[in-house]
C-alpha cells in the first residue's frame, strides 16, 4: 500500500462510428496502486464530468474477468502488460509513478469503433450462429450419466470452452484474424462426443463465416495466445484446420427429403 | 389487487404433472403467430428465448450488453444443484425440496420449490447434451461437490466457471435459434418502459444504446429475466450494469413487488480496499469445502501476521458455533457470524473488516496440486486483486451483497399481477424465500427458462384472445413520450454532481441501514434520507452529452434514478417485517444471537402495490402454508 502515483494518459477519442477520431492527453494524478485499471478510468471520468467534459466511453460489465465485455489496447498490448489478465483485472500496481499510458480500442476492420474505446463485436456472435452449438432441443436428452466422457477429454474441452469472447486475439493479431476464438469453440464441441455428429459441418460453416466477416487469415504468429486472458492454446487452431480440411473432403451436400409422409 | 397463487390442488409431488396436463396447448402451426418478448439474456432469459423459439414461437430477445453471452449469470462460479443422487448419499427430490424450503427460512412457496427440485434433474441432462463440459471422474461420470446448507453432494460444476459454461450452453442454443430465424436479438438495447393495453402487458419501450433511438416493440406476452437489484447498494458482486429498471418500471405499471427486503449477503468476498472501489469480487462458496474460517481469539492479535498466531489462539467460529455444518453453514448465518466477529474487534486486514479463510490444513492433507486443481482460478483471481498468495497466507474475506431473493411477485405459472407479464430467474421472488442456498440460482434460472415458462406461456396464450395492436396505439405512444420526457429531464438538470456520486451515497445509506443487520430506528432514518437524496439528484445531477448517441452517463442516470425510488420500497418492506428470517436480520428480533422468526405474524409473502408517487405502497399478503416441510426453527448447530 505505497503512496499514490501520477500518470498521464493518451486516449483515443471518437464521437461516433463515422466521426474522425484522435488521441487526447489527460493527467491522472493521485492514483492508488490498488485500483483496477478501469477504476482508474472511473476516476478520470468523474474528473472529466466535473470539469464539464464528456467522459471516455469504454465497455465493461462484470469487472471480474469473465464476461468478456472489457478490452483495451494498453501501450499496444491487448488487455495490457499482465499475462492471463483482462483489462478489468489489471491493477495499477502494474504501472509506476510517472508512467505514460496509451489507450486505444481494439483495432480491426471487422470491429468498427462505435465511440471512443467501444467497438462492435457483433461478428463474434455471427460466427457462433454459423455452427457453434450442438443442435439439441430442450427436453429431448437422455440421462446425463448415460454418456461417459473421459476426464482428460472433458478437461481439454473445458480448456477451449474457457474463452470469454473478448476479442483480444483479434486485436493482438497482425492480420486481425479471429482464428483463436473460432478454433476454441470448434475444439470445445469437437472434443466432446455430443459434438461429433456436427463436427465437420460446424468447422466448415464457422470458418466460412469468419472469412465473410472480413477477418484476416491466420499465419500462426501466436500473438493471440500471448494476449488471451484465458490462455487458450494455439494448438486448437491446428485442430480447427484439421477439422476444416476433413470436412471439405468428406461433407456431402445436404439432401432434400422428398415424399416423407 | 388480488394475489392468486394458482397453486394446483393435491399432493405437492403430483402438482406439476397434473398442471402440465391441465394447461392448454397451442397448436404447433399456430405457435409462430404469437410474438413473445424476452428481456434479458442470462440463464433464465436465454434458455427461455431459445426453448420458446424451438417450440415455434416468434421471439424477440433484448440485452443491454453487446452480446447475450455477457449477462451476469456468466460470473457464477461454484456450481448448480440437482437431485440426481449420483453419489448414493441419500439425496432425493424431496431432500432438495426440503433443504431449499428450510434454507429459505420458510418464506418460499412450497409448490414452486418442489417443482424446482423436480426439474433440477432435467437441467443437468439438457446441459450435458449441449456440450457443457462439467467436471468428471476418471470413470467418465459426472463429479459432484458439496455446498453450503446441504449435507449431501449434489452440486455439479465446471471448474470455478460453472455459470459461464451453463450460460454459454444457453447462449449457443439461443444463437442457434437466432440463425434459424426464430429469435430476433436486440443487443445494446435497454428496456425503459412496459406497455399495457387494456391492463394486459403488450410490449416494451427500449432505447438503442448506440444510436439513442427510442423504440416501441409490440408482442402478445412479455417475459422479464432481468436479474436482481443488488446494485442498489452500489458495491455488490453484481456486474456494473445490473439494475432494477425493468422490474421497477413494471412495478410502477401495476406488478406487485414481492419481499424486496430479502437480499443475500455472500460470506466470501474480497474485502473493500479503498474509496475508489467500484465493485466487489466474490470468492466461490465452494472454497468453504476446504478452507477453514477463523479470526484471532484476542483483539490484540489482529495486527499480527496469521502465521504468528498459534493454533490455540485462533477462533474457528463457524466450527465452534455450528458443529454439524461448520464451515459449510448457510450464507446468511456465515455472513452474520463474520460481522459479529468484526464488530467484536477481532476482524483482520486494513480497516478490520475481514476474516481469514485458511487453506493450510487442506494443502497439508491433499497437497497444493489437488487444491490448485479444485480452486486454481479462484486463487489466481484473489492474488491478482490483493497481491497476496493464498497458497502461502490465508485469504481475507468479508461478506458482500450478492443476490436478491425478492423480486416481482409471480404465481405458479410465473406470471406477475399484470396479465401477460411473466418474470423468471432472479427477477422474480419465488423460490428462495428469505435466503438462497449456494448453487441454487443457476438451477432456478434454468428451471424457469427451459422447463417451466415454455409450458406456462403456452397456457396463457391459448387461454386468451389478443386483439391486433400496433405501435401506433395510444398506450405505446404515451409510453414513448414518457421515456423521451424522462431522458430530456435527466439531461436537462445540468447540476454539479456526477451520477456515480449519488449512487455511492445511496449505497452507503442502504448498506448501513438496510444491509446485513437492520433495526427500526435505522430504517426510519433511511426512509427520511432517501427522498431528500432523490430530490437533490433531480436538482443537482450532471448528465453530460445528449440522448441521441452512445451515452453511458445517461444510461447510468436512468438506472440510479430508479434505484433511488426502489431503495425506499426496500426499507419500507424491511421496516414492516418485524422478525428476523434468512437474509433479513432485524436486531430487535433475536435469541442468543440467532435470528428469531415470527411465524404467527409474518408467515407470508409481502407483495407491494404501487399507489402513485409520494404515496405509501399498499401491502398485500400471500399467506404461506407448509404442509410438507413443517415450520421449525432453522438450526445448523
Amino acid at each position: 500500500m505505497s503512496g499514490t502515483m501520477n500518470i498521464t494518459l493518451k486516449v483515443w477519442r471518437q464521437a461516433g462510428p463515422t466521426a474522425p477520431g484522435g488521441f487526447e492527453e489527460y493527467k491522472a494524478p493521485g492514483i492508488s496502486p490498488d485500483m483496477s485499471f478501469l477504476e482508474m478510468l472511473d476516476v478520470v471520468n468523474e474528473r472529466l464530468i466535473e470539469g464539464g467534459k464528456d467522459p471516455i466511453a469504454f465497455d465493461h460489465d462484470c469487472r471480474e474477468g469473465i464476461c468478456g465485455m472489457c478490452g483495451l489496447m494498453i501501450n499496444g498490448s491487448a488487455h495490457g502488460p499482465s499475462k492471463l489478465t483482462t483489462t478489468c483485472q489489471l491493477h495499477m500496481r502494474s504501472f509506476k509513478d510517472g508512467d505514460y499510458i496509451t489507450i486505444e480500442p481494439w483495432r480491426a476492420k471487422a470491429f468498427p469503433v462505435l465511440r471512443d474505446l467501444v467497438v462492435d463485436r457483433g461478428p463474434l456472435d455471427r460466427i457462433i450462429q454459423a455452427g457453434g452449438f450442438v443442435s439439441v432441443a430442450t427436453g429431448s436428452p437422455q440421462d446425463a450419466n448415460a454418456l461417459p466422457i473421459g476426464k482428460l477429454e472433458a478437461d481439454e474441452a473445458m480448456d477451449a470452452a474457457a474463452c470469454i469472447g473478448c476479442g483480444a486475439c483479434v486485436a493482438a493479431c497482425p492480420n486481425a484474424s479471429v482464428s483463436l476464438f473460432t478454433a476454441a469453440k470448434i475444439s470445445h464441441l469437437g472434443l466432446l462426443p455430443q459434438g461429433q455428429p456436427e463436427r465437420y459441418r460446424r468447422a466448415l460453416h464457422m470458418v466460412a463465416q469468419m472469412d465473410l466477416e472480413g477477418f484476416g487469415g491466420c499465419t500462426l504468429f501466436g500473438e493471440c495466445m500471448e494476449a488471451c486472458p484465458k490462455g487458450i492454446s494455439i494448438d486448437f487452431i491446428k485442430r480447427m484446420h484439421g477439422d476444416y480440411i476433413w470436412g471439405a473432403v468428406t461433407e456431402k451436400p445436404e439432401k432434400v427429403a422428398l415424399g416423407s409422409g | 389487487m388480488k394475489l392468486d397463487s394458482k397453486v394446483p390442488s393435491g399432493p405437492v409431488k403430483d402438482m406439476w404433472d397434473k398442471h402440465r396436463f391441465e394447461m392448454k396447448l397451442v397448436n404447433p402451426a399456430n405457435k409462430r403467430k404469437y410474438h413473445v418478448i424476452v428481456v434479458g439474456s442470462g440463464l433464465a432469459g436465454a434458455s427461455a428465448a431459445a426453448s420458446m423459439s424451438e417450440l415455434g414461437y416468434n421471439v424477440s430477445c433484448f440485452a443491454y450488453q453487446d452480446s447475450p453471452r455477457r449477462a451476469h449469470s456468466i460470473a457464477a462460479q461454484g456450481g448448480i444443484n440437482a437431485a440426481k443422487n449420483y453419489r448414493n448419499d441419500g439425496d432425493s427430490i424431496h431432500r432438495l425440496f426440503y433443504d431449499t424450503v428450510k434454507g429459505g427460512d420458510f418464506r418460499a412457496r412450497e409448490a414452486n420449490v418442489y417443482r424446482l427440485a423436480q426439474v433440477s434433474v432435467n437441467i443437468i441432462d439438457q446441459c450435458v447434451a449441449q456440450g457443457v463440459p462439467f467436471a468428471r471422474e476418471y470413470g467418465g461420470l459426472l463429479a459432484n461437490r458439496s455446498f453450503g446448507g446441504a449435507q449431501v453432494s449434489r452440486t455439479f460444476y465446471a471448474r470455478g466457471q460453472t455459470g459461464q459454461q451453463l450460460l454459454l450452453g444457453a447462449y449457443q442454443a439461443l444463437e442457434k435459434e437466432i440463425a434459424r430465424g426464430g429469435v430476433k436479438m436486440y443487443n445494446r438495447h435497454e428496456m425503459l418502459e412496459l406497455v399495457l393495453v387494456d391492463g394486459v402487458a403488450r410490449g416494451i419501450i427500449t432505447r438503442d444504446m448506440v444510436t439513442g433511438a427510442v423504440e416501441a416493440h409490440v408482442a402478445d406476452a412479455v417475459v422479464l429475466g432481468t436479474g436482481g437489484y443488488g446494485n442498489v447498494f452500489y458495491l455488490s458482486t453484481n456486474a456494473k450494469g445490473c439494475n432494477v429498471t425493468a422490474t421497477y418500471r413494471a412495478y410502477k405499471k401495476g406488478a406487485a413487488f414481492g419481499n424486496p427486503c430479502f437480499t443475500q449477503i455472500h460470506p466470501t468476498c474480497i474485502p473493500v480496499a479503498g474509496d475508489h472501489q467500484s465493485k466487489l469480487t466474490l470468492m466461490s462458496e465452494s472454497l468453504r469445502n476446504d478452507g477453514r474460517v477463523w479470526v484471532p481469539k484476542r483483539k490484540e492479535d489482529c495486527g499480527k501476521k496469521p502465521s504468528e498466531i498459534a493454533e490455540e489462539d485462533r477462533d474457528y467460529y463457524l466450527e465452534r458455533k455450528y458443529p454439524s455444518f461448520g464451515n459449510l453453514s448457510p450464507r446468511d448465518i456465515s455472513s452474520r457470524a463474520a460481522k459479529e466477529a468484526c464488530d467484536d474487534g477481532r476482524g483482520v486486514g486494513p480497516g478490520g473488516r475481514g476474516v481469514y479463510l485458511d487453506f493450510a490444513d487442506a494443502i497439508k492433507r491433499l497437497g497444493a496440486k489437488e487444491i490448485s486443481e479444485r480452486y486454481g482460478n479462484l486463487f489466481e483471481m484473489y492474488q491478482r486483486i490483493t497481491d497476496e498468495d493464498p497458497y502461502q497466507v490465508p485469504m481475507r474475506i468479508y461478506p458482500a451483497v450478492h443476490y436478491t431473493m425478492g423480486g416481482l411477485w409471480v404465481d405458479y405459472n410465473l406470471m406477475s399481477t399484470i396479465p401477460g407479464l411473466h418474470v423468471i430467474g432472479e427477477a422474480n421472488f419465488s423460490d428462495h424465500g428469505a435466503n438462497r442456498l449456494g448453487a441454487s440460482a443457476l438451477m432456478q434460472g434454468l428451471a424457469d427458462g427451459y422447463f417451466v415458462l415454455p409450458y406456462t406461456i403456452g397456457h396463457y396464450l391459448a387461454s386468451n384472445k389478443f386483439e391486433k395492436v400496433t405501435a401506433d396505439h395510444p398506450e405505446f405512444q404515451a409510453a414513448l413520450e414518457a421515456v423521451k420526457t424522462r431522458t430530456t429531464r435527466l439531461l436537462g438538470v445540468k447540476g454539479k454532481r456526477t451520477v456515480d456520486s449519488f449512487h455511492r451515497e445511496l449505497g452507503k445509506i442502504m448498506w448501513e441501514k438496510c444491509g446485513m443487520a437492520r433495526n427500526a430506528a435505522g430504517l426510519k432514518q433511511a426512509i427520511q434520507e432517501i427522498p431528500s437524496l432523490r430530490e437533490e439528484f433531480w436538482k443537482n445531477v450532471n448528465v453530460p452529452g445528449s440522448g441521441g448517441e452512445l451515452n453511458q452517463s445517461l444510461e447510468k442516470a436512468g438506472r440510479v434514478a430508479d434505484f433511488m425510488e426502489f431503495a425506499e420500497l426496500m426499507c419500507i418492506d424491511a421496516l414492516h417485517r418485524e422478525e428476523s428470517c434468512g437474509g433479513h436480520f432485524r436486531e430487535e428480533y433475536q435469541e442468543e444471537g440467532e435470528a428469531k422468526r415470527n411465524d404467527d405474524q409474518f408467515c407470508y409473502v409481502a407483495a407491494w402495490e404501487y399507489a402513485g408517487d409520494g404515496q405509501a405502497p399498499v401491502l398485500h399478503k400471500e399467506p404461506l402454508e407448509f404442509e410438507n416441510v413443517h415450520l421449525a426453527t432453522r438450526s445448523y448447530k
